[in-house]
């Protein structure tokens, strides 16, 4: 994910590689077939120092976090911030409406009394902390995105239904493209194929 | 639509024009049942399935269309949910007077019907969430289905109170909003608790129903534009239906289906790539959801029983409101998961290999605990109004609800409605104490059937039994529903099935990523996920 992806204009850093027809390249993907060989093939990128890469699989394999070395996300704190917002906005508006600008009695009860306004407290910061998770988890992972040079590669509709795959990106420092086909071919990869950005 | 499939070979396989493979079938797994053995667990996935298939099986839904059943059947819920559409514009025109209410019993069938859908909308969010938490791997076959009954029966729940309010003009102002009045809600009131409760229920639920559906458009988005590369997507064709003396009447539309799936799952998707680094937040995103919905659940009935609890209406005023109405939801709303789904097994093909046995036990026991606690609560309501010395309380139960009024002067008219809710709640479940019966498609059926009549029951004893004899005995009103009342209700019924047979034919119906997540096919340490065996079990 780049903002360049999102925001015309932004300078996009020119591609390193290049094909032989002078199309800039996306990357390399390479296929697996079970899980346990794009779970080993993740460790070995892994461990070969690649940055930009990534595992591409139909499910959540179990475990592949710890395989590909990838750091835990900052979600839920976004979410607890979700929290803490519907809290404070259920608080406000609940002693704002009914303890300060329209005063009324009701069984002779101390308008102040916090009781009464604990259920849409909650409420509100369950609302919240809800949005905060579906739309956090979005902006995260950089979706929507619609268009994805991945996408021009027809092997790689099977990744929503029974392949695996590794694509590892040409910006990453350590890519060579001699190299790292040696290397996804040394990990079990059945079939590797050139990846080209797409063209607007 | 049209039938063709990328792959022939397998999809006549699935169809059982082929033979079965022969690996590790039918033999040693059982069928799907529980099985003595705490030790080894049965299979989620029966029949041998590869992950490949899971996907055909579950595509195949929407590509294929559920079958000849489906356009009839829609047709006649979406009448019965137009009927109910034109009663609620006659009462709308005409006023709450259409309806049987009168001056002792202000509340009958309209909030009746209202806590009965909110009821059954709890299943949903406890099958996704709770058993999500707890880690049972089996709620995946079933979890999709009662998420989007959640939302339909919150959606038919939510027309009740909109309509009940008699000026339905200014339901507005039960929202927060400045107006010219300058007044704002009372929030020291359970009424407007319960606004937000069911409102922040429905978002929620359909936000988790959602968010669980963005991967599996993805897998429909790309099998529909692999067919497109491949060039193998006919175009649309509207076919009228066949009749004895007609010739056959059909037309090709300039379009091709799969096109039209591409754009539609595509947007839907929201350009999902199924990048494990995306997997990981989804799953985060995922458990946080389940851990916030959890609370949720139980507050949102709890919520609706304060609306009864805080009153001092006898047979209302009871601390026991909130856990047992919670538990009376999460009864009936399994019995509605389990009432759509063994028709929709028998109906769509190879479903059974997806939503076996074993699940339908699962789903019978807890229909079996819930029931019984429910039965707890109606004995404990009963030993408290007797306990806490409250004469009117204890009346309440002994004489409005209990005694039929052909054995006692004072005895309550409505005594059938009592006894059907004690029968259809409490004594029907205990079948499932007994395997045989837990394990019996018909059984759990007529049992669900008879749960979701009994939770309806034990709404309107709630309800009107409590108020239609209040303190003063020259108050007292029988409650007599009109045919507005009647077909309001069948309407919504109507309204809910539509909803429900929609979302299985253009919907995924099982969470095909979570399925293949929790088959040993996709466990990267498991032989049959392609480990070796001098890495197995290393990690």
């Amino acid at each position: 994910m780049a903002i360049s992806d999102y925001i015309p204009f932004f300078p996009v850093k020119p591609a390193p590689f290049f094909t032989e027809d002078g199309a800039p390249i996306h990357g390399l993907l390479a296929q697996f077939d079970t899980p346990a060989d794009v779970y080993h093939a993740a460790e070995a990128v892994r461990d070969a120092g690649y940055k930009h890469w990534d595992v591409h699989a139909p499910f959540p394999i179990h475990g592949i976090e710890e395989a590909m070395g990838s750091r835990r996300t900052i979600l839920p704190f976004i979410i607890g911030g979700g929290a803490i917002t519907g809290v404070c906005t259920a608080i406000g508006m609940q002693y704002f409406m009914n303890a300060i600008d329209y005063v009324f009695v009701v069984q002779g009860k101390n308008p102040w009394a916090w009781e009464a306004y604990v259920p849409i407290t909650f409420e509100l910061g369950v609302l919240l902390s809800a949005f905060a998770a579906l739309f956090g988890m979005l902006a995260l992972n950089g979706l929507p995105r619609f268009n994805h040079p991945l996408f021009q590669s027809e092997r790689f509709l099977d990744s929503t239904d029974h392949c695996y795959f590794i694509c590892i990106e040409a910006r990453d420092p350590a890519f060579d493209p001699t190299k790292t086909i040696a290397a996804l071919r040394e990990a079990g990869a059945s079939n590797i194929e050139l990846i080209e950005e797409s063209q607007a | 639509m049209s039938p063709i499939h990328p792959d022939q070979k397998n999809t006549e396989r699935l169809a059982g024009l082929r033979p079965q493979a022969a690996a590790g079938t039918a033999t040693d797994i059982g069928d799907g049942s529980l099985i003595e053995d705490p030790a080894s667990e049965p299979p989620l996935v029966l029949g041998g399935r590869s992950i490949q298939d899971v996907t055909e099986i579950v595509c195949g839904y929407q590509e294929k269309g559920p079958g000849k059943w489906w356009l009839p059947a829609i047709m006649t819920s979406a009448s019965v949910a137009g009927i109910g559409q034109l009663m609620i514009l006659y009462l709308i025109i005409t006023g709450v007077g259409t309806w049987g209410l009168n001056n002792q019993v202000g509340w009958a069938w309209d909030i009746t019907n209202f806590v009965f859908w909110i009821g059954i909308g709890h299943a949903g969010t406890l099958i996704s969430a709770i058993l999500c938490l707890l880690k049972q791997k089996w709620r995946t076959a079933v979890n999709r289905s009662a998420e989007a009954m959640t939302i339909f029966a919150v959606m038919c729940a939510g027309i009740f109170p909109g309509i009940h309010v008699g000026r339905i003009w200014f339901i507005w102002m039960i929202f927060p909003i400045p107006n010219s009045n300058w007044i704002w809600p009372n929030f020291r009131s359970p009424l407007l608790w319960d606004v937000f409760a069911v409102s922040t229920y429905a978002t929620v639920s359909f936000l988790f129903w959602y968010m669980g559906m963005i991967p599996d458009f993805a897998t429909l988005r790309d099998r529909a534009d692999k067919r497109l590369r491949q060039g193998i997507s006919g175009l649309m064709r509207l076919e009228a239906p066949e009749l004895p003396f007609m010739p056959r009447l059909g037309f090709n539309l300039p379009v091709r289906s799969d096109t039209l799936r591409a754009y539609i799952y595509g947007f839907l998707a929201l350009g999902w790539r199924a990048s494990s680094r995306h997997w990981h937040r989804y799953e985060n995103a995922y458990l946080i959801l389940a851990g916030i919905s959890t609370p949720l659940v139980l507050s949102v009935h709890s919520i609706v029983s304060f609306d009864f609890a805080t009153s001092i209406v006898p047979g209302w005023h009871t601390t026991i409101f909130p856990p047992y109405f919670v538990a009376g939801a999460i009864f009936g709303g399994f019995a509605m998961v389990l009432l759509l789904l063994i028709p929709a097994r028998e109906l769509f093909a190879n479903m059974k290999d997806l939503l076996t046995l074993r699940h339908l036990e699962n789903m019978a026991k807890i229909l079996l605990a819930t029931g019984t606690m429910v039965g707890f609560a109606y004995s404990m309501e009963f030993f408290i109004a007797w306990y806490s010395g409250n004469q009117y309380e204890f009346e309440v139960f002994a004489f409005n609800r209990v005694i039929p009024d052909w054995m006692s002067d004072r005895g309550a008219p409505y005594w059938w409605a009592y006894w059907t809710m004690i029968g259809c709640n409490v004594i029907s479940p205990q079948v499932f104490w007994f395997r045989a019966m837990r394990t019996n498609p018909m059984v759990i059926w007529s049992v669900a059937l008879l749960v979701t009549i009994g939770m309806w029951f034990e709404r309107f004893v709630i309800i009107v039994t409590s108020l239609h004899r209040a303190f003063l005995p020259g108050e007292w009103q029988m409650f007599f529903p009109t045919w507005v009342d009647i077909l309001t209700f069948v309407g919504t019924l109507g309204l809910f099935l539509t909803l429900f047979l929609l979302f299985m034919r253009f919907l995924p119906m099982f969470p095909i990523a979570e399925i293949k997540a929790v088959m040993p096919e996709g466990d990267p340490h498991d032989p049959r996920g392609g480990a070796k065996h001098d890495d197995e079990g290393s990690h």
